[in-house]
């Protein structure tokens, strides 16, 4: 298995940098996106709130891989052709903001009203009060979740394997494909993601430990 | 329109959804004076208070702070700034310590640079008694000491006059006396206050002007010592009697 690994290692470890790529710029941009949408049906008026509502329970109610083919499969029918690893970029992101909105939600919500009303009474605007002193907090309180959501995308983002975006499992596809070693290139492919989220998971336990509020 | 009050509020109505929680106050407060309202719960003593900075904005009725009509303001933010608020669950920044509670309001909304911000914090901390607690965050602290912070974030912003509802009704009656001490602290050096509170004995030596509330309505005004020894009206002398009873005349 070893002598597999040292033979195609470039390989596995471009299709991990890929997967890694994918899966931090989806994590990120999802909770920038979770973000605006959670604020949204919070604090947002009627239209707004309801339009979240509705984005947010298409999203989760349907399947990532439908998702990803309506991105990469179907826009091309009007005009918008995406390499596939911008495609699920944009899929993964749209999906997890979804997801993220509404760890996200309850987050924001589990923090007392008063603060914010605290936060007016001195003179700040709802705005500035979400942002200085909601927001602070709520993203600290949503890293747990945050982390179980970037565990998921690191392994959802094998399904970007369908249409061929070179990522770890395409690589490995790929390479068991020429060697027919299937149960050992699988099995090397499954090893490097379990280290690699061991790796992430202590990484954000640690940041979650040195965040927490006293 | 032109006053000579700090603050004056007029024929002040309020109701949430069909229910008229106060049907015409009127009450006014000159600079360095304290009043204090009583009276039973649901009564709309908060609703006043919270009406006056327009967390809660009043159904009818107009609030002057000196000159500036307050219920018609567009810059409600800068209002706001003028006036104090120390709320009875205390309203800390719970991600901020003592001292950053007490600076977000100067950094963020005076656009203070943060030297400044921090001597001035520094400044009303040691005020309320807590220079030694700057760096403590509102978890540690006991909630005599919270409401302190409180009371030195409302300070920092150098407001015209504060509103106190129920200070310290959340506490343990141990706690008490800390936060009536910086209160009574702040009456005598010149502070124009406005408290809402159950504490008989504070009311009593401190406020110019005792309040009591019922039903919505003021039920009558004035010296707190005649309507606590020969008030004009049966009711204001049961309530206080009662409020006595429960609460003591205190330490403070
Ligand atoms: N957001 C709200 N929506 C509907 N009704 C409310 C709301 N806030 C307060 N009320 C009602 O308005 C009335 C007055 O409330 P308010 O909080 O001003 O009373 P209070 O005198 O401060 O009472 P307490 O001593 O219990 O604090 C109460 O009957 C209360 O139930
Ligand atoms: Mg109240």
């Amino acid at each position: 298995m070893l002598d597999i690994f040292l033979e195609f290692y470039p390989l596995f470890l471009r299709g991990l940098g890929v997967t890694v790529f994918v899966t931090i710029i989806s994590c990120f941009s999802g909770t920038i996106l979770g973000t605006f949408l959670a604020l949204g049906k919070i604090y947002g008026n009627k239209f707004v709130s309801a339009v979240v509502r509705i984005f947010i329970s298409i999203i989760r109610g349907t399947p990532l891989l439908v998702q990803l083919f309506i991105i990469y499969y179907g826009l091309p029918a009007y005009g918008i052709r995406l390499t596939p690893i911008t495609a699920a970029v944009i899929s993964f992101i749209i999906n997890s903001g979804a997801y993220q909105a509404e760890y996200l939600r309850g987050s924001i919500q589990s923090i007392s009203g008063s603060q914010l009303k605290a936060a007016q009474s001195i003179g700040m605007s709802k705005w500035q009060g979400i942002r200085y002193i909601i927001l602070p907090q709520a993203l600290r309180r949503v890293i747990p979740a945050w982390t179980n959501e970037f565990i998921y995308m690191i392994k959802y983002s094998s399904l970007a394997y369908v249409i061929g975006a070179r990522e770890l499992m395409t690589e490995g596809k790929l390479i068991a494909s020429r060697n027919y070693q299937f149960f050992n290139v699988y099995f090397i492919v499954a090893l490097i993601y379990l280290v690699v989220i061991i790796l992430f998971v202590s990484l954000f336990n640690r940041i979650e430990k040195k965040v927490t509020i006293p | 329109m032109p006053t000579k009050h700090l603050l004056r509020i007029e024929d002040l109505h309020h109701s949430f959804e069909n229910e008229e929680v106060l049907k015409g106050i009127s009450l006014a407060l000159d600079k360095g004076e304290t009043k204090v309202i009583v009276g039973p719960s649901g009564t709309g003593k908060s609703t006043i208070l919270n009406n006056i900075i327009r967390l809660v904005p009043p159904t009818k009725g107009k609030i002057y702070l000196e000159d500036t009509e307050i219920t018609s303001a567009k810059n409600i933010n800068e209002i706001r700034q003028q006036i104090g608020f120390v709320f009875q669950d205390f309203g800390l920044f719970n991600h901020l310590t003592a001292k950053g509670n007490v600076m977000i309001g100067l950094t963020k909304v005076k656009k203070m640079n943060k030297k400044e911000a921090e001597e001035l914090a520094l400044f009303e901390l040691e005020r309320v008694g807590l220079e030694n607690y700057a760096d403590s965050y509102p978890s540690q602290l006991s909630g005599g000491q919270k409401q302190r912070v409180g009371i030195a974030r409302a300070l920092a912003m150098q407001p015209k006059l504060i509103l106190f509802d129920e200070p310290t009704s959340a506490l343990d009656p141990e706690l008490t006396g800390e936060v009536l001490k910086v209160m009574r602290n702040l009456a005598e050096e010149g502070m124009t206050m406005l408290v809402v509170t159950h504490e008989m004995g504070f009311a009593r030596s401190v406020a110019d002007e005792l309040i009591f509330m019922e039903g919505g309505n003021i039920v009558e005004q004035g010296d707190p010592e005649k309507l606590f020894t020969n008030p004009d009206h049966k009711r204001t002398k049961e309530f206080l009697f009662q409020l006595t009873d429960l609460y003591g005349e205190g330490e403070n």
